[in-house]
């Protein structure tokens, strides 16, 4: 296949990296290593150059920008309306959920609300959107530690909400569903008693997710006391989600925040609990993740049982023109919390959007977190940070 | 409506939290709290003296207890010289003014009911910080001066780090103090400033975007409609897809 002068090189090459190796160990120096950008852990192009010594971290310095696509310029020379297909994109697992907060913010400046029906129908498919975003990391998870099979589980029971998400909207990741002051439709006959059969193979995949993983010994001795994030560091570096409830921080948007109890989503009627766990580590982000999406399923079950009848949108002016004001909306979104600072000088485009996406504050933490680690920690820690490349670089 | 009726009972005790801190604010900080404004029972925001910026990341973190950092950035007043805001506050006050669009000072500050906008000078960062235990949220700004500078809040907040670079490199502004102010997204060669409102948006210059043709046609019908509505639950379900003909819906 090969000629001559190609196996000549070759061998050059694997001469050259083998005198590398070598010197390292004499001389005991400082290795750089590049973590990515095309590295399975990484979830799309995040590049870690971590700097070692033997098997331990001494620095990482992720890099990136390798997937900046500017959407906070681009939100300026659009409408509120296009705003939102842009928006779609950050975090692209749960992609209703980041409609939410942006659409909300929206509102608040219009002083525009949306009549209950639609609070409801927004809840569901945000809790929808979480679970088909966490679902997908339950068995990711697993197969960055080496367990294959989780993945695929995960992948083929994801379906069954992907395509719930798209019988409504008509889109499996990209909804681009919610409106200012509403929802673009209702709901499609027979869809409640579909999503409940579907929310039954999501508790069975829980419950797979659980023999498979937790308690195995392989997955223990490799989360359990890893990548410990004490509470107050978790905090001062902004992480949020399940990241920090990992940590013991009993915080969550969806029932400590007004706009998730009743001014935008309908989290105060229904019967529910923030999950955290104490140790911090790994093993309990991924642990705090597995009993949200239990919890998702115990929610949307609720709301759907007590959807209220009635309009699905306000009355909104045929253009959508934002007063002169500012405001802020966070929600408690699949990856953590996400929000943005709506700035609007009364014209049809926001003057300013400054978007607040989980990841990006969640992945800050990894220079303080990844130093002391061993090498194949360096992944259990990143795979249970989880972070969509999306969400970091917007 | 039931609802407002609970709202008024619940938002009393949130705005004597919001009043009893923004007193505490104003007690400690004194001068170098330069404006501040409060929406009742939802948010609060405060502008600070650019010296003070630095310095008050520490008091906010360790004796007002915020202990959630969420974000900082950086915001440019200047109006955007190209093709924007059609029919924004901002394009009126500057062709009465100047016409060239290039004085941040004709957006001077706002203060609506929907919140509190606008800067003396033409950058401007905020930041905001968030307290688990009273649950309220506070945004914090400071005008900036020519040189650009102002104090670093990674000593409080290590993680104001990755946003200060990325204030940095997106907006031209520079953290004194911070440990290592280098490109965050863009190559360490790139030129510019690209959040700034006169960095052009090539894409746009080249091809102005398509659906700005659906906006034209429109405002005379616009007139006759209010400009904002009023939740009315009770509507028949005939109002169902208003607004989702207006620009970008279909």
């Amino acid at each position: 296949m090969t000629d001559l002068a190609d196996r000549r090189q070759m061998a050059y090459i694997a001469a050259q990296a083998a005198d590398a190796r070598v010197n390292v160990e004499l001389e005991a120096e400082g290795m750089n290593l590049n973590i990515g950008p095309q590295h399975p852990a990484t979830h799309g192009t995040l590049r870690i150059v971590v700097q070692l010594d033997g098997e331990q971290v001494i620095a990482a310095d992720p890099m990136m920008g390798y997937m900046h696509r500017g959407y906070e310029k681009l939100s300026e020379v659009r409408t509120y309306p296009q705003v939102t297909t842009l928006i779609n994109r950050i975090d692209w697992l749960g992609s209703f959920a980041n409609e939410v907060p942006f659409i909300l913010g929206a509102e608040q400046l219009m002083e525009i609300e949306a009549p209950p029906r639609a609070r409801w129908i927004r809840t569901v498919l945000f809790e929808l959107a979480r679970i088909a975003n966490l679902t997908l990391f339950l068995g990711d998870m697993g197969v960055q530690l080496g367990a294959v099979t989780p993945v695929f589980y995960a992948f083929r029971d994801r379906e069954y909400i992907v395509n719930q998400i798209e019988a409504v909207t008509g889109g499996r990741f990209h909804p681009n569903f919610d409106r200012i002051g509403g929802l673009k439709d209702d709901l499609p006959a027979g869809w409640i008693a579909d999503t409940k059969v579907a929310l039954g193979e999501i508790r069975d995949f829980c419950d797979q997710m659980e023999d498979l993983l937790v308690g195995n010994e392989i997955f223990e001795a490799r989360t359990r006391g890893i990548g410990v994030i004490p509470a107050d560091v978790g905090l001062s570096y902004g992480l949020s989600g399940a990241n920090i409830r990992g940590s013991g921080v009993d915080w969550d948007l969806r029932r400590d925040s007004p706009v998730g109890q009743g001014q935008g989503l309908a989290y105060n009627e229904v019967d529910w609990k923030v999950w955290t766990h104490p140790d911090g580590d790994s093993f309990a982000r991924y642990w705090v993740r597995l009993q949200e999406v239990r919890e998702s399923c115990r929610i949307v079950e609720q709301l759907l049982d007590g959807l209220p009848s009635g309009p699905i949108m306000a009355k909104v002016p045929r253009i959508i023109k934002v007063p002169a004001g500012e405001a802020y909306v966070a929600t408690e979104n699949p990856l953590g919390v996400m929000g943005y600072y709506i700035i609007s000088q009364g014209g049809l485009e926001p003057f300013r959007v400054k978007i607040r996406s989980a990841s990006f504050s969640n992945m800050s933490i990894t220079p303080w977190l990844l130093k002391g680690a061993y090498v194949p920690d360096v992944i259990t820690i990143l795979a249970s940070l989880y972070f969509i490349l999306g969400d970091i670089d917007r | 409506m039931p609802s407002a009726d609970a709202e008024a009972t619940e938002e009393t005790p949130v705005d004597q939290a919001r009043d009893s801190l923004l007193d505490a604010l104003s007690a400690e900080l004194g001068d170098a709290l330069v404006a501040s404004h409060r929406v009742p029972g939802r948010d609060l925001w405060i502008r600070l003296d650019t010296a003070a910026w630095g310095d008050a990341a520490d008091y906010l973190r360790n004796r007002q207890r915020f202990r959630f950092f969420e974000w900082l950035s950086a915001i440019d007043w200047l109006p955007s010289p190209f093709g924007r805001s059609h029919g924004a506050v901002v394009d009126e006050v500057d062709t009465d003014d100047t016409g060239d669009g290039d004085d941040a000072e004709a957006a001077g500050p706002v203060t609506g009911a929907n919140g509190f906008t606008g800067g003396d000078t033409r950058f401007q960062v905020f930041a905001r910080v968030y307290s688990l235990t009273t649950g309220i949220g506070l945004t914090v700004k400071a005008d900036l001066g020519d040189d650009l500078t102002v104090g670093t809040w990674t000593g409080s907040y290590p993680g104001a780090d990755w946003h200060e670079r990325e204030a940095n490199e997106m907006f031209g502004i520079t953290f004194a103090g911070h440990p290592g102010l280098r490109n965050l997204y863009l190559p360490t060669d790139f030129e510019g400033h690209p959040m700034r409102k006169d960095y052009p948006l090539m894409a746009r210059l080249v091809k102005p975007w398509p659906g700005i043709v659906d906006v034209e046609p429109m405002p005379e019908a616009e007139e006759g409609e209010p400009t904002t509505g009023s939740p009315d639950p009770t509507a028949p379900p005939d109002v169902k897809g208003v607004g989702t003909e207006g620009p970008g819906g279909s």
